[in-house]
């Protein structure tokens, strides 16, 4: 392409940039035109702005707890509030950030665009699931604040329903409504994956966060309703003091524990799902490459949502259940592996020979995959028996899980979001920022959770607010690290900020990305599309790297997109 | 800007019902899940507690279950029969029919409230008072813990099927249905089956299994 016809181009995109004041954020500025929306845009703004704050609330109480580990006595809080903390910490990050980040806001926003559709099949059932979520979210903030809960996330009978000091209702009460905010979001999403596709978006057209999404949402609609009553059950034995549960009632504490772990584990993957779909998106666009074996990937996604459900098992190896039961779920735990690593192995190949530009979304995007590989990789020697004996409820488990959804999947919502900030609120951000904060946000990650694996091999094990002196220089690192990630998670927040109101003004593609949320103005008008879509091609249809070298040995050009 | 958003996205009002039919039908997934769990935990404990839960059943009132058996299999008759006269495009065979549904409905909810009077009343709920000292006291206030949270959820179903029931009247009663257009009747159709469903379920558990013994 030659620069006069650049410029050219150029000046058309800013024609339509210009010209681009009526959209779904020009549309009405009133607080109800806000409360009161059905727009799928708008609601995912809705979602952004509370899983922020509850992100931020977990990160405070993860940082006291950082802060405490400093010495070997505890530095700043008492055993008690220790135990509050990591339960505080745990509840938040999972069910009031994790389980729902990508697909409420990513998900919400890009799902219609990404299809040509002009909103989800259930519009109002969306609104629905926001109001439910921040319910479900004030019952539980307003009881962990008023002295919360010291039993951990996992809530584990008989100490949760008989021994726990603190508010067990109350959590899981705003955690059952909460559930129902997902089951409203995977249903919906359901729905509008089968029946709103644009003419020519067949299944194997769409691009792979939509399969991450469907998969994720086939986990909400079926797990979900398990762990509501599996709660309501606690409930009812916590507040009536019959024992389901409580063995000292005549009731069964693993039953409680299989029934939370058949949601739990479905759960974890739905905490990693839609990242794996994130990430399959940024990758192409930044390597000028279509996706490497794109069915393999699709169908990984599946698999991986189905074998979910059978691995449970594994966090009670040392429960006291069946050996034989143990020795069927080591094995299924290890097929789950197969799928995942299928598709680290599809992103290696996407990048082989690619073009690979190192914008920020990139950089969150290649960090994902090394982080994922290694949670993947350290899942593998807890699945194994023999190994989980001395592993189970150490720092190992503890690097293990936050490799994968720390170091995974929050970074593949801090990569979906700088991919698609200049969709959704028309203006770039600072790239220069954006890759400073993704670069220390992989090293202060590194340094934060790395040592724990050690710490777990070594013996230390996890929930305890004091341990031997012999641990303290790796805690010290752990702690060091801890303060770089809250600075590097911060900045995002300034940065993004800062260009709503100075960042350029966005292109509607300027990643040069294939996709039809491309097509459309940045931000979107409020009917998504002026006339339907027809779709023709299949997903991430760039140009050979042949095709690149040819046509850059002709113009000289060093790069397609600087 | 609101309201165009819940219809917008469709092209053709039949695609608006089958979505909504759709959505409806993975609703009704998750309730199967939902109860499953509880049937799940309920055979579990029965599992460990055969004494306790044989004793627990015989105190059960098997007569007033069998009538609200009765009772709900004819409401979903009598909705099955509305839904076919809409589609024949007959709003007043359509409203007599529900209206059948909702006293039948009503009497199931009457029925079930008279028989937990008499549990409270023979101290079955479990807690300190509890009446059963039988081999297996700790199985029969299980049970009888199973037995409030499924019964008690089933009427808290049944409550939202009346109220989705009285909408859809309504509307009827306006002229809002024809033949080729009835969505609301066959989608709270779904919903009434599938409530009814759980109580064929809750029946077996309830009333009759361990009972004989
Ligand atoms: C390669 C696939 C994976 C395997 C084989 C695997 C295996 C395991 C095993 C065996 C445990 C239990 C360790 C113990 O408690 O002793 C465990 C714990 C855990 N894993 Fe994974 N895992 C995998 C992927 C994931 C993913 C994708 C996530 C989250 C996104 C995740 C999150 C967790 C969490 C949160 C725990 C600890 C729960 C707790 O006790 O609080 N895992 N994993
Ligand atoms: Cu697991």
């Amino acid at each position: 392409m030659s620069h006069a016809l650049d410029a050219t181009a150029g000046e058309i995109e800013a024609a339509t940039v210009r010209d681009n004041r009526d959209n779904y954020l020009t549309d009405e500025w009133t607080v109800w035109s806000w409360l009161a929306t059905t727009d799928h845009k708008r609601i995912a703004l809705l979602y952004f702005a509370s899983i922020t704050f509850f992100f931020f609330l977990g990160g405070a109480a993860a940082a006291l707890m950082r802060f405490n580990l400093l010495t070997p006595t505890g530095a700043i809080v008492s055993p008690e509030t220790y135990n509050r903390l990591f339960t505080l910490h745990g509840v938040v990050m999972v069910w009031f950030f994790l389980v729902p980040a990508v697909p409420v806001t990513i998900g919400n926003f890009v799902t219609p665009l990404m299809i040509g559709a002009r909103d989800l099949a259930f519009p109002k059932v969306n609104l629905l699931s926001w109001y439910l979520f921040i319910t479900g979210g004030a019952i539980t903030l307003w009881a962990l604040f008023m002295g919360g809960l010291d039993t951990g996330w996992t809530l584990y009978t008989p100490l949760s329903s008989a021994y726990a000091k603190g508010y067990v209702v109350p959590v899981a009460v705003g955690i059952f409504i909460s559930g129902f905010s997902s089951i409203a979001t995977g249903l919906n999403f359901i729905v509008t994956i089968h029946r709103l596709r644009a003419p020519g978006m067949t299944w194997y057209r769409m691009p792979v966060f939509l399969w991450s999404l469907y998969s994720t949402s086939v986990i909400y609609v079926l797990a979900t309703p398990v762990l509501a009553m599996t709660l309501l059950l606690l409930a009812f034995e916590t507040v009536f003091r019959v024992g389901v549960f409580d063995p000292a009632l005549g009731g069964d504490p693993i039953l409680f524990q299989h029934l939370f772990w058949f949601y739990s584990h479905p759960a974890v993957y739905i905490m990693i799902l839609p990242g794996l779909g994130v990430v399959s998106e940024i990758i192409p666009v930044f390597a000028r490459k279509r996706l490497f074996g794109y069915k393999f990937v699709v169908w990984c996604s599946v698999m991986i949502a189905v074998i979910s459900f059978f691995v449970w098992g594994h966090h009670m190896f040392v429960a006291g259940t069946s050996i034989y039961s143990a020795i069927v779920f080591s094995l299924l735990s290890f097929m789950v592996a197969v799928p995942s690593a299928i598709k680290v192995f599809n992103w290696i190949g996407t990048l082989h020979k690619g073009f690979i530009h190192f914008d920020a979304p990139m950089i969150y995007a290649l960090g994902f995959v090394g982080l994922f590989t290694m949670g993947g990789l350290t899942g593998l020697f807890l699945a194994t028996l023999a190994a989980d004996v001395p592993l189970h409820d150490t720092y190992f488990v503890v690097a293990h899980f936050h490799y994968i959804m720390v170091g995974g999947m929050v970074s593949a919502f801090f990569g979906g979001l700088h991919y698609w900030w200049p969709k959704i609120t028309g203006r770039m951000y600072p790239e220069m920022w954006g890759r400073v904060a993704a670069a220390m946000i992989f090293f202060g990650f590194n340094l934060t959770f790395f040592p724990q694996f050690i710490l777990g091999y070594l013996g230390m094990p996890r929930r305890y607010h004091s341990y031997p002196p012999e641990f303290q220089v790796l805690n010290v690192l752990s702690s060091a690290g801890s303060t770089i990630l809250a600075v590097a998670y911060l900045m995002p927040l300034f940065y993004f900020a800062w260009s709503l109101l100075a960042g350029a003004r966005a292109p509607a593609n300027p990643w040069g990305a294939t996709g039809l949320e491309w097509q459309t103005p940045s931000p979107p008008p409020v009917q998504n599309f002026t006339s339907t879509p027809v779709v023709t091609e299949d997903p991430y249809s760039y140009p050979s790297p042949e095709a690149i070298q040819m046509e850059q040995a002709e113009t000289g050009e060093a790069r397609p997109n600087g | 800007m609101a309201d165009i958003h819940s219809t917008f996205q469709y092209s053709t009002p039949a695609h608006r019902s089958g979505s909504s039919l759709d959505g409806m039908w993975l609703f009704l997934a998750t309730e199967v899940l939902f109860f499953g769990a509880l049937f799940l935990a309920w055979t579990v404990s029965r599992h460990y507690h055969a004494a306790g839960f044989a004793e627990a059943a015989r105190h059960t009132e098997i007569s007033l279950g069998t009538i609200n058996t009765v009772l709900l299999v004819t409401s979903s008759l009598a909705y099955a029969a509305g839904l076919a006269f809409i589609e024949q495009g007959d709003t007043r065979r359509l409203l007599q029919c529900l209206s059948l549904t909702g006293l039948l409905g009503i009497a199931f909810v009457c029925l079930k409230l008279l028989e937990w009077h008499d549990d409270f009343y023979e101290h079955l709920f479990p807690g300190s008072g509890f009446a059963l000292h039988g081999p297996d006291p700790g199985g029969a206030q299980i049970f009888f813990s199973f037995y409030f949270v499924g019964t008690g959820l089933h009427i808290l179903h049944m409550l939202a099927g009346l109220g989705l029931l009285a909408w859809v009247i309504l509307r009827a009663w306006r002229g809002a249905f024809s033949s080729r257009s009835h969505l609301a009747v066959e989608a709270v159709g779904l919903y009434w089956s599938f409530v009814d469903v759980v109580w064929l379920v809750l029946y077996p558990l309830i009333y009759v299994v361990g009972r004989p013994g």
